[in-house]
């Protein structure tokens, strides 16, 4: 009955309210829960709480980072080479997933011939590369890249294929019956349509990007905010764990931001309300 | 469309496709004159350590510590997606249902989910005693964040009308939970399934690698240190076969569960 | 038996076939000045304003209007779904709803979707019978048998009663609908524009679905549309809203005997009722639509 109330207040909430908008509410509750969580963190560290023996508090992070990081060049050159390998693995991925997805939802042989293959490398971990990548390229950072590439590349080919192949007939129909020619039909009908699964593929595939050059990182780096993190931890130094979970964490919340822009700008007519 | 499968054109592109890439894949390791492939396994070393009884680097399917390793890995990824469904799927119907609770478990999710789940590693093995119940730990996170939002977006995703119907005839709240809400976020929740499962694997390997005793991932990374070539790709395959099977079985778990969608959907094709 | 007995048997039962069944003694409702402001304190968009409508038990009510006159927020009012911020509503002399008590749906006044609100994860049979056991009113043997009557009853639904609701076309799930609300036994039926989305031949059967439904089980309806024609040809008395804010406008009392025919549609009463309704209804539609416009610029 409660969920039914919210939703009549969801509907009525979503209504067009005229154009008197006000601030935006500060979100309390919101506040209040990452609030408690610090505390609840810090005394948990305090009264040595178990699993939490050889936790450094909230206090001891941030004054270790300020103390001894916000400074460092070491520290920003870890963000610089993290963030490189990201972008990096995602343009390439992008750039060659993209037009692989567009051929195999257009052309028919190509796919029966393409996708079974693509099907069987895709289950795959993409960290379970990282041996053969390491033999493979002359480099690590090469090979960091390379899984980092494997990270996003078939999230979007499968998003770009599956929007192609879901493009109704009857678009084709249309512009075809106006005339259209095939480049087009390519630009007008086929580029629009696959934009959207395009925005979804980079977002998936942004996050299991980070995820994947902290993993290789930790493995197979010898730098970047990945290789922090487990050098604070085989060093015994709580902190700097923190420090890096925390940096990563900011990290990929800023390449989000980035792509949210990204697809803001491919997107004009989205997000107009 | 009238054409048995094993004649069709589609069929025979499939296996050219394959045969295809296999092909490929010994001619470059093989003859191409470039010293990275020529690093790597070919397929035809790999097969045979693959199916050999007395394998060169002591793994095959004829060996116990095949399976030990596999087992590991299945174990792991059971135990990390149970928990993960377990905590994640009521918490993903709370967080749909109630407003209060959302803008409390909204602002913390979105404070933690943005760290990758594998940058929980070092932290984790320091927390929890033993390497074991960190590396779940860190394979159960992936998972439970993408059943937690794809439960709350299932629950969201539900017709107010679905809701208004159900006050209207009479439910209590735990009505309308057990015959709306449930029912109506299932296919979202089945998403999520899916893509926790990849997820976990996606972790576990990575898990595996950096620290743990057994399991498919670290039977990869042993096998580099070891350098035993081919065991590195049977490994490899067998992770992917145990991704596709697990995701194969929650596609099937789903569409009993929603035979009502399978049937409808039928009608329409 | 003579040919005379028969014949009179056969008069009798065609007769019980266009025979109306009696009022049912509960089901008034008594809106008295009912206002709805949403936001008071910031945008204040007044959806209601000053409403009273007296609807007595077993009548047939049709309240017309453009979109945006408040139709639907009086349904939302009447059904529970939504409070109001003034004067009362009161069904069979209960108080249904007043500014200070909470909005409270329940099955003595049921709804009927616009856009069909059947559960598409249960059955036809399951979805009729999901009042009745949520509210334990009936066993599962009981409620199975009463589900089962009732659609064989409203046009041999039982047929499809094991099948999906996405399975059946919009006007069948419109019917099953209208029977998962009736199995409750509600004092006041509600339906929002339930056949909007159709066109008008299997509309035009809905009526005649819907008005033998409402010979045979008779009850309070409220039936909301933006069709004049629909309104008037089903209804005992027909409201017509005015937007912005929402009120009353005008009420037309409906006298076309029962059971209604579709040759009725071509009679001079029904077509003077129509005319006098599409003048109050016309001024306001284009006032809506220019505000519209105005809006949209």
């Amino acid at each position: 009955m409660k969920a039914a109330e919210e939703g009549m207040k969801a509907s009525i909430a979503d209504r067009p309210v005229k154009r008197n908008r006000r601030l935006p509410k500060m979100n309390w509750r919101g506040a209040l829960a990452v609030a408690a969580f610090f505390l609840a963190w810090h005394f948990l560290v305090l009264l040595k709480a178990p699993g939490f023996r050889e936790i450094a508090s909230p206090i001891e992070v941030l004054n270790t980072f300020l103390t001894q990081y916000i400074g460092n060049p070491k520290y920003w050159n870890s963000w610089v080479a993290s963030f490189k390998r990201v972008i990096y693995g995602f343009v390439l991925a992008q750039v060659l997933g993209i037009p692989l997805g567009l051929l195999l939802g257009t052309r028919e042989t190509f796919h029966n011939l393409v996708y079974p293959v693509i099907e069987i490398l895709r289950p795959i971990p993409p960290l379970a590369w990282v041996p053969i990548s390491i033999l493979f390229w002359p480099t690590t950072e090469l090979s960091i890249i390379f899984i980092t590439f494997i990270g996003a590349f078939f999230i979007i080919v499968i998003n770009v294929h599956d929007a192609v192949r879901n493009i109704k007939k009857e678009h084709y129909w249309l512009a075809l019956s106006l005339g259209a020619n095939g480049g087009q039909v390519f630009r007008r009908i086929m580029i629009p349509s696959v934009i959207p699964s395009i925005a979804v593929g980079m977002t998936l595939g942004m996050a299991v990007t980070w995820n994947v050059v902290i993993a290789a990182e930790m493995i197979a780096g010898d730098n970047g905010l990945g290789r922090l993190t487990w050098e604070g931890y085989v060093s015994h130094t709580v902190t700097v764990v923190i420090i890096g979970m925390i940096s990563i964490g900011l990290a990929g919340y800023l390449s989000t931001i980035g792509v949210d822009y990204l697809e803001k700008k491919m997107m004009p007519w989205r997000g107009t309300r | 469309m009238k054409t048995s499968w094993w004649t069709s054109r589609k069929f025979w592109l499939m296996w050219a496709g394959y045969a295809g890439a296999i092909a490929m894949w010994y001619a470059s390791v093989k003859w191409l004159p470039i010293a990275s492939f020529n690093r790597l396994p070919d397929p035809w070393a790999v097969a045979r350590e693959w199916f050999s009884p007395h394998p060169a680097f002591g793994v095959s399917v004829f060996t116990p510590v095949y399976y030990v390793h596999i087992f590991y890995s299945v174990y792991r990824a059971t135990a990390a997606f149970l928990l993960a469904v377990l905590l994640g799927v009521p918490l993903g119907i709370l967080m749909g249902w109630s407003r209060t609770f959302d803008t409390y478990a909204s602002a913390l999710v979105g404070l933690l989910r943005p760290i990758p789940p594998l940058a929980w590693i070092p932290l984790a093995i320091l927390i929890f005693p033993g390497i074991e119940i960190a590396v779940i730990y860190v394979t159960f996170l992936v998972a439970f964040f993408a059943t937690v939002m794809n439960t709350y977006v299932g629950v969201k995703s539900i017709d107010p009308d679905y809701f208004r119907a159900a006050a209207s005839l009479g439910s209590k709240p735990r009505d309308v939970l057990r015959h709306v809400i449930i029912p109506g976020a299932l296919p979202n929740i089945f998403t999520g399934l899916q893509i926790a499962m990849g997820a976990a694997w996606f972790s576990l390997a990575a898990g595996e690698m950096i620290a743990a005793q057994y399991g498919l991932g670290f039977m990869i990374f042993e096998s580099y240190n070891l350098i035993q070539f081919p065991t590195i790709v049977i490994g490899m395959a067998t992770l992917g076969i145990a991704g596709f099977i697990s995701s194969a079985l929650i596609r099937v778990v789903g569409n009993r569960l929603m035979r009502w969608r399978v049937q409808s959907f039928g009608m329409k094709g | 038996m003579t040919v005379q007995a028969s014949h009179a048997i056969d008069e009798a039962m065609e007769k019980s076939l266009t025979v109306m069944a009696p009022r049912p003694d509960v089901g008034s409702l008594a809106i008295e000045n009912v206002g709805k402001t949403y936001d008071p304190e910031g945008a204040r968009v007044v959806a209601l304003h000053d409403c009273s409508v007296d609807i007595a038990p077993g009548d047939f009510l049709a309240i017309v209007g453009p979109s945006g006159c408040g139709k639907s927020t009086l349904m939302n009012i009447i059904a529970g779904f939504d409070n109001v911020t003034e004067g009362r509503v009161l069904l069979d002399g209960q108080l249904l709803a007043t500014p200070s008590s909470p909005p409270k749906p329940g099955p003595d006044r049921v709804v009927v979707f616009q856009n069909g609100a059947l559960f598409p994860w249960k059955t036809v049979l399951e979805n009729v019978m999901y009042g009745p056991l949520v509210q334990h009113k009936m066993t599962l043997d009981v409620a199975e048998e009463r589900a089962m009557d009732l659609l064989t009853k409203c046009g041999g639904l039982d047929k499809v009663a094991a099948s999906y609701p996405p399975q059946l076309s919009s006007g069948m799930q419109r019917r099953v609908e209208i029977v998962r609300a009736l199995i409750n036994e509600p004092k006041i039926l509600l339906l929002d524009e339930p056949f909007r989305a159709m066109d008008t031949v299997s509309k035009n059967t809905m009526h005649q679905h819907l008005l033998e439904m409402y010979r045979v089980c008779r009850k309070t309806i409220i039936f909301i549309t933006h069709d004049l024609e629909e309104a008037i040809y089903l209804a005992d008395k027909v409201i017509v809203m005015t937007s912005r804010p929402g009120t009353i406008k005008s009420t037309i009392a409906v006298n076309l005997p029962r059971p209604r025919t579709p040759e009725m549609m071509l009679g001079a009463e029904y077509l003077a009722l129509k005319a006098q309704a599409i003048a109050s209804v016309h001024e306001e539609a284009k006032k809506a639509f220019e505000r519209g416009e105005r809006e949209h610029a």
